[in-house]
């Protein structure tokens, strides 16, 4: 066990030593690894094969589709699939499906930040009891609530509407929220806190000038693993809502695809259309996507 | 509010200069009385009222413990479609639970899906990891390729192989006999159906994986290979020696994720399976689904919820437990 500890501050050590790191670092330890190289490349076929099917069936013809070899470029590349779908209430789709991410994502952080501050700043009993129960709602996944939540939305009259989505998610998403943030919150030295309580500074000032600014990195991972999971959830969507007008772009594509049926080009290009959004944001902020969900991992 | 009434007592018992170690969080407010004046340097820090917790409690307890509590009182009101009061009728959704065979299949298949998911998310991911953690830059442009998956939602993914898997649009004809399905029904097989899904879910969740065992392996110091380096350890034997040992918390955490996860994975099945042919990828969370919203059994779908939940719990205390995960702070403090 103390092994382990002190691997972990070695490891720590390490990490915050991180700014001088050589970029020649790894290339002495595994200088051209042709194994390792041609792992990589096999799993990049894997993840491109598919894709390139993704992209060039659904700019195909139906017959062409259904007749032909889907790894061959197609012969006329047609957009009718992408008006299709952009025409069957996909702008609605994306618009509530930004809703339910903007809402989520506020309502974590904005609840999330003061319950995480306890946690770390007071010593008391009742704030370590609601952290441990905190955690123990990691253990419980999603799918398993839906019967209650079900009823629940339904005596609560939510049901069909988009704050049915919202609450639950977000009430998921604080587990994973309170751990990461717990987990920056506390990296910040008593001495700043003693520095901001000479100035004069209340507890409401010191949270919001002295803890948020310094858990950023924290807040950001928390931003990017919330919005990827509200903006992706499909199974809250799909019990706690029903009409076409509170469609997101889980259920909406969902639905698009049994309408299409055996149009695999139509259903597909709806597929395209639904990863547009997040693959803007990875283009424009990889960086943060990536570090973000990285800290999902305990950094 | 309630806060301010708690706070007062316990100020009054201390007395102004009582003990910062005694100081419990809810005294000390920033708007306390001067007897915080004297205290030591450390304690003039005011310490939250627990009383800001309370909306984040309040929302989890109601939108997420609630249901948790409800699904376990609804597991013993028997058979409830939903309309009326549910009536407490003692345990015959448990015993029903315990004898039916639906439910042992199920468990086999929830099973061999989740040992299917470890087996092949983890060693791909470590590697993959690992390989990425390198700072070349042909490194950085595959692992951007690679990351890809991440963007399409599982609804999206489960759609697009659902596709491709279709007997009658192609790949899956010509893929199929290499696998061993020469009529190119991969889905339309048991054994097929379940494996697709595993796979599925390794092409979605690999990236993810492969990101955790990426911050992970840039983690470890880089003194520890200079100092194996030295003494002529080589490249396998760094590995297993040092790279291993030191991801074993990125390990644990990958895994209980993939194994939670799998265990619970509705969304693949539903989409790309629905759960058949036959029965014969219904997992425990898809079954549940179908007792629901199917069948319109309330009572004995929370049955097969709770069940889940109690086993998935276990199983990731069991994991943290093997595996020091306690520690885990000390590997945050670091950062």
């Amino acid at each position: 066990m103390s092994q382990s500890i002190k691997a972990a501050r070695l490891r720590g050590s390490g990490s915050r030593g991180s700014g001088s790191r050589s970029t020649g670092r790894k290339g002495l330890r595994i200088k051209g690894n042709p194994l390792a190289g041609l792992g990589a490349g096999v799993w990049l076929v894997i993840v491109l094969v598919p894709l390139y099917i993704l992209v060039t069936t659904s700019l195909r013809t139906q017959d062409e589709a259904l007749g032909g070899n889907p790894l061959s470029w197609p012969k006329t590349l047609t957009l009718s699939n992408y008006k299709l779908v952009l025409d069957s209430g996909f702008w609605g789709f994306l618009v509530n499906n930004v809703l339910v991410t903007a809402f989520t994502v506020a309502a974590v952080v904005l609840l999330c930040v003061p319950v995480a501050y306890v946690v770390v700043r007071s010593a008391g009993r009742w704030a370590n009891f609601a952290f441990r129960i905190f955690l123990l709602g990691l253990a419980i996944p999603a799918p398993v609530t839906i019967v209650p939540l079900y009823v629940m939305i339904g005596k609560m009259g939510l049901y069909d509407s988009l704050p049915a989505i919202i609450l639950p998610t977000a009430a998921f998403a604080m587990p994973v929220t309170l751990l990461i943030l717990v987990g920056s919150m506390r990296d910040i030295s008593e001495e700043l806190y003693e520095a901001m309580a000479l100035d004069g500074a209340g507890q409401a000032r010191i949270l919001l000038q002295l803890v948020v600014p310094l858990s950023r990195s924290g807040l950001s991972t928390v931003a990017v693993f919330t919005a990827l999971n509200a903006w992706n959830g499909f199974i809250f969507p799909l019990i706690l809502t029903q009409s076409d007008n509170e469609r997101v772009l889980t259920t909406g594509l969902y639905t698009l695809s049994s309408q299409y049926g055996v149009n695999i080009p139509a259903t597909l290009a709806a597929v395209v259309l639904s990863g547009i959004p997040m693959f803007v944001a990875y283009l424009l902020a990889r960086k943060a996507l990536i570090s973000g969900l990285m800290g999902v991992g305990g950094k | 509010m309630s806060s301010q009434a708690e706070a007062r007592p316990a100020s009054k018992d201390g007395g102004p200069g009582r003990a910062p170690a005694g100081a419990q969080g809810s005294d000390a407010r920033d708007d306390a009385p001067q007897g915080r004046v004297r205290r030591s340097v450390a304690a003039r820090v005011g310490r939250p009222s627990p009383g800001w917790a309370v909306p984040g409690v309040l929302f989890f307890a109601v939108f997420a413990v609630a249901p948790m509590v409800y699904a376990v009182y609804l597991s013993f009101c028997g058979s409830w479609g939903g309309l009326g009061t549910p009536h407490f009728s003692g345990l015959s959704n448990w015993t029903r639970l315990f004898q039916d065979s639906d439910v042992r299949q199920a468990t086999v298949i929830t099973i061999v899906l989740t040992v299917l998911s470890w087996a092949f998310q983890t060693p791909v991911a470590l590697l993959l990891g690992v390989w990425a953690a390198g700072r070349e830059k042909n490194r950085a442009v595959l692992s951007a390729v690679f990351f890809i998956p991440l963007v399409l939602s599982t609804t999206a993914i489960a759609l697009l192989f659902k596709a491709i898997l279709d007997p009658n649009f192609g790949l899956a004809t010509t893929i199929g006999p290499w696998l061993g399905f020469p009529d190119g029904n991969i889905i339309g097989s048991s054994n097929g159906a379940l494996i697709a899904v595993a796979f599925v879910g390794g092409w979605q969740f690999i990236p993810f994986h492969t990101l955790i065992y990426q911050g992970g392996a840039r983690q470890i110091p880089e003194v520890l290979y200079q100092a194996a380096s030295i003494d002529g350890c080589g490249r396998w034997r760094q590995f297993f020696h040092i790279t291993l040992p030191q991801l074993r918390h990125t390990i644990t955490t990958s895994s209980v994720l993939i194994i939670v996860g799998s265990l619970t994975s509705f969304e693949t099945v539903f989409l790309l399976t629905q759960g058949g042919p036959g029965t014969s990828s219904t997992t425990l969370s898809y079954g549940m689904y179908r007792e629901a919203f199917q069948g319109f059994d309330f009572g004995y779908a929370s049955a097969l919820g709770t069940a889940l939940v109690v086993v998935s719990t276990l199983l990731s205390l069991l994991m943290v437990k093997f595996s020091g995960f306690g520690s885990m702070r000390s590997t945050r403090e670091g950062m």
